[in-house]
């Protein structure tokens, strides 16, 4: 009974509803790991991370000259949602897509939310990943934010949040279709007997999302995956999504634009791109229009984009709408663009500008979590209950400085999975990123990447702080 | 395909080629002290004229001692042809076209650097005739997995393209240390100690056995023959050039004798070259001075190479 020493205590728990008593969906499960012995899940444990390793499932270190790369640390215990639950959270997100992609396709048009007085015009005009240059562009079949991975984080009473939309270029799901892949080496009797929703098709989807965008009338579209290159820490996905896709891996130096058109230098000459998706950020993606140092992207591409000879995925601008205090009026967006309320709820959000909320995050700092408005992966973050009264009074100043850069909210307790730590479970933190394309229809691949703080007491799922990665089951 | 992709399956085979080279250059000055007379001084200058880095050798180590030269061809991370050097490059290479070539490829290219990188940090120098043995070796897995797992598209002949013209300009260099290597005096030209000699140059090629199955007797003349004009030995310069056009032709598609591009006209000029030409012929030239010509016609083919399917700079919109 290897689970009759956990106690999910005060937290939520995603398997426990308490102490020995599994949630219906997580039954199976911990019957099943209850009869095996310790020393057989620490060898499955060590078996999968063996695999991992081997499949190559590995992230860069940047400083490291030695080329070494690392796998992320992966926990054998699942994550588990009720098909139920997860009906209700692929809902709310595909309302959240479609009101955002609304929402941007009207940014760069006409801007009627703005016109209309729900966001004040200048919140758009000084978001760092609003793009001027894009302006009036039409990107194909009207649609801006095709891969999409949402930050969900569950509180200690249960309620989702959505804690970031990531719309540029959120990375990760190569470890989904992975973790998943070593799992049923891991468990086979388990995905026999429970119904598990798989996840094998993302691939598939992500070729149908990409062909669907790409110019009209083309018997054999060309689409190719844009990487910076094999020091990017996330280029094994790059690497792994082209493959899986069976389509060209390029670098910004391997293309050219000739002739009006976006072109490939191969062995044979040029052969010309219809569909990128690229996976570097908008900045670098044309030096002629973007910043000029750029190495990674190609002159001229935004010229293509507009004349409607290229589609670009995700669409360059979608960034704005990352912007942690755009990403508090998303609520209204969808009121707006749906005439809907939204089905998931945003993180309750404290934004400085506005005097009345700035003053109530500065008596409140040893409560909230301050977060920079343009980061994201956990930089230019307070969390308040943790600093000192310094870095407090620090963060005070920089916020009266700055108001727009900054928002408030507050501090959340995640929900918790147990994990093995050598020879027991321990509860850990976790969140839940599901990706999301959105093609002729909005997908939603079932489950999601399941990032787990793996030190002891953390909230930090980064992998750069010690987080690590969970299988996620739906199961029906 | 990509030329950049092109570029990267070329460059991993002739590095993982170069490294094995170097272990057989290492080698065969090895072996030829193994069997020189007491009174011989060492000999390891030869070893780095050959590479044509002395003065950058003189420059970082000063005194050309056994070490010295082992550590430098072998182990170190800033000469750029090193065995480990080599890997390292083979294995970015690697890295960066995973998703082209097979991933049993990218296992051996791996285990193989970290076989080398593990070598290198062990003190004092591991044994190292076995060390040479073992990268000599995991070369030759690499050649075998990807025959057998790639599939023979572009890229793979690409690949066994580099490979092949690494491999001829190596057994011209292995062929002309023997060149640099000095005997006591002239007068011991042809005696036991000259013909041990070309026996370990010979071993270092992979080439003893096949050699005394085809000509018997050890002559240096027979075994020039062997190394350049051998159209059967897999090491053999015109070997290598007969197999490299093969490939050249697949990615061309240019028919034998005829050719359409720079490349494909310096491989087919100095393979017919070495079709018609004696070893006789070679010998008047002088052998160094016939081996150097190679080396030239070599470059030359890779900057060709380089210039007709990889070169990403010459094209202007």
């Amino acid at each position: 009974m290897q689970f009759n020493q956990y106690d999910p205590g005060d937290y939520y728990d995603e398997l426990f509803e308490a102490k020995d008593q599994p949630r219906p969906e997580a039954a199976l499960l911990i019957e099943r790991i209850n009869s095996m012995s310790m020393a057989e899940l620490q060898q499955r444990q060590q078996a999968a991370q063996n695999a991992l390793f081997r499949l190559g499932v590995t992230f860069n270190v940047y400083s490291d000259r030695q080329g070494t790369e690392r796998i992320l640390p992966f926990d054998i215990i699942p994550r588990i949602l009720s098909v139920r639950e997860w009906e209700w959270l692929e809902r709310g997100l595909k309302q959240r897509i479609e009101a955002l992609n609304l929402f941007l396709a009207d940014i760069y048009s006409d801007q009627k939310i703005l016109k209309d007085g729900v966001i004040p015009s200048e919140l758009i005009e000084s978001a760092s990943g609003f793009l001027k240059p894009c302006m009036g562009l039409k990107p194909s079949q009207g649609v801006w934010c095709h891969i999409t991975g949402t930050d969900l984080v569950r509180d200690r009473d249960g309620q989702w949040y959505v804690l970031e939309d990531n719309l540029r270029c959120p990375s990760g799901v190569s470890y989904v279709l992975e973790n998943r892949r070593v799992m049923k080496t891991t468990f086979p009797q388990v995905f026999n007997r429970m119904n598990i929703l798989p996840v094998d098709d993302y691939a598939s989807q992500l070729l149908e999302t990409l062909l669907h965008l790409a110019p009209t009338g083309l018997p054999e579209p060309t689409v190719v995956v844009l990487t910076p290159g094999i020091y990017n820490s996330a280029y094994f996905e790059h690497s792994f999504l082209a493959q899986q896709m069976g389509v060209e891996l390029v670098e910004g130096r391997d293309l050219v634009v000739v002739d009006g058109y976006l072109q490939m230098r191969t062995t044979r000459g040029l052969k010309r791109v219809d569909v990128i998706y690229r996976r570097i950020d908008d900045d670098f993606l044309d030096p002629q229009t973007f910043r000029s140092d750029s190495m990674l992207g190609v002159p001229g591409i935004m010229d293509v984009y507009r004349a409607g000879r290229l589609a670009i995925a995700n669409a360059p601008g979608t960034g704005v709408a990352d912007d942690k205090v755009i990403y508090a009026y998303v609520p209204q967006m969808i009121r707006y663009y749906l005439g809907e309320e939204q089905i998931l709820p945003n993180v309750p959000t404290y934004l400085c500008w506005e005097a009345d909320q700035q003053q109530h995050v500065l008596q409140n700092l040893d409560k909230l979590v301050v977060k920079a408005a343009s980061e994201s992966g956990g930089y230019g973050m307070l969390v308040g209950p943790h600093a000192t009264p310094e870095q407090r009074e620090e963060f005070a100043g920089r916020i009266q400085a700055k108001p727009r850069n900054y928002i408030a909210q507050p501090t959340l307790c995640l929900s918790r999975v147990p994990t093995l730590f050598e020879d027991h479970f321990e509860g850990c933190h976790v969140d839940l990123r599901p990706y999301i394309l959105y093609g002729k229809e909005i997908y939603v691949n079932p489950g999601g990447l399941t990032r787990v703080a793996l030190r002891r007491g953390s909230l930090v799922v980064n992998s750069s702080q010690g987080g690590g990665s969970k299988d996620t089951w739906v199961v029906g | 395909m990509l030329s950049r992709v092109a570029d990267s399956i070329y460059w991993l085979n002739r590095y993982v080629e170069r490294a094995e080279n170097i272990a057989r250059f290492v080698d065969v000055n090895l072996n030829l002290l193994l069997d020189a007379p007491v009174v011989m001084t060492q000999q390891w200058e030869p070893l780095i004229m050959t590479t044509g880095d002395l003065p950058l050798f003189r420059e970082r180590y000063g005194k050309a001692t056994a070490d010295n030269v082992i550590q430098f061809l072998t182990f170190d991370q800033n000469y750029s042809n090193s065995i480990l050097s080599c890997l390292r490059a083979a294995r970015e290479n690697a890295r960066s076209v995973r998703e082209i070539i097979s991933s049993e490829m990218w296992e051996q290219v791996n285990t193989f650097y970290l076989m080398v990188l593990d070598a290198s940090q062990v003190q004092p120098l591991p044994a190292l005739p076995s060390f040479f043995a073992e990268v000599k070796m995991a070369s030759h897995l690499f050649a075998g997995v990807m025959d057998a797992t790639m599939a023979h598209n572009e890229g793979w002949h690409f690949g066994r393209l580099g490979r092949l013209i690494e491999r001829a300009d190596k057994t011209a260099r292995i062929l002309d240390v023997k060149y640099f290597i000095l005997l006591p005096e002239v007068n011991y030209v042809g005696t036991a100690l000259d013909e041990l000699q070309w026996i370990a140059l010979l071993k270092s090629a992979s080439g003893y056995e096949m050699y005394r199955k085809r000509q018997r007797r050890i002559s240096p003349t027979d075994i020039a023959k062997f190394l350049i004009l051998d159209r059967e030995f897999p090491r053999s310069i015109q070997f290598c050039l007969l197999e490299a056009e093969q490939s050249l032709h697949q990615i061309t598609g240019c028919s034998p004798g005829t050719w359409n591009n720079a490349a494909d006209r310096t491989l087919g000029r100095l393979r017919a070259e070495l079709d018609f030409i004696t070893i006789e012929e070679i010998i008047q030239t002088g052998l160094h001075e016939f081996l150097d010509h190679i080396q030239i016609q070599l470059n030359y083919l890779g900057r060709n190479i380089f210039e007709t399917f990889f070169s990403l700079e010459k094209i202007h919109s």
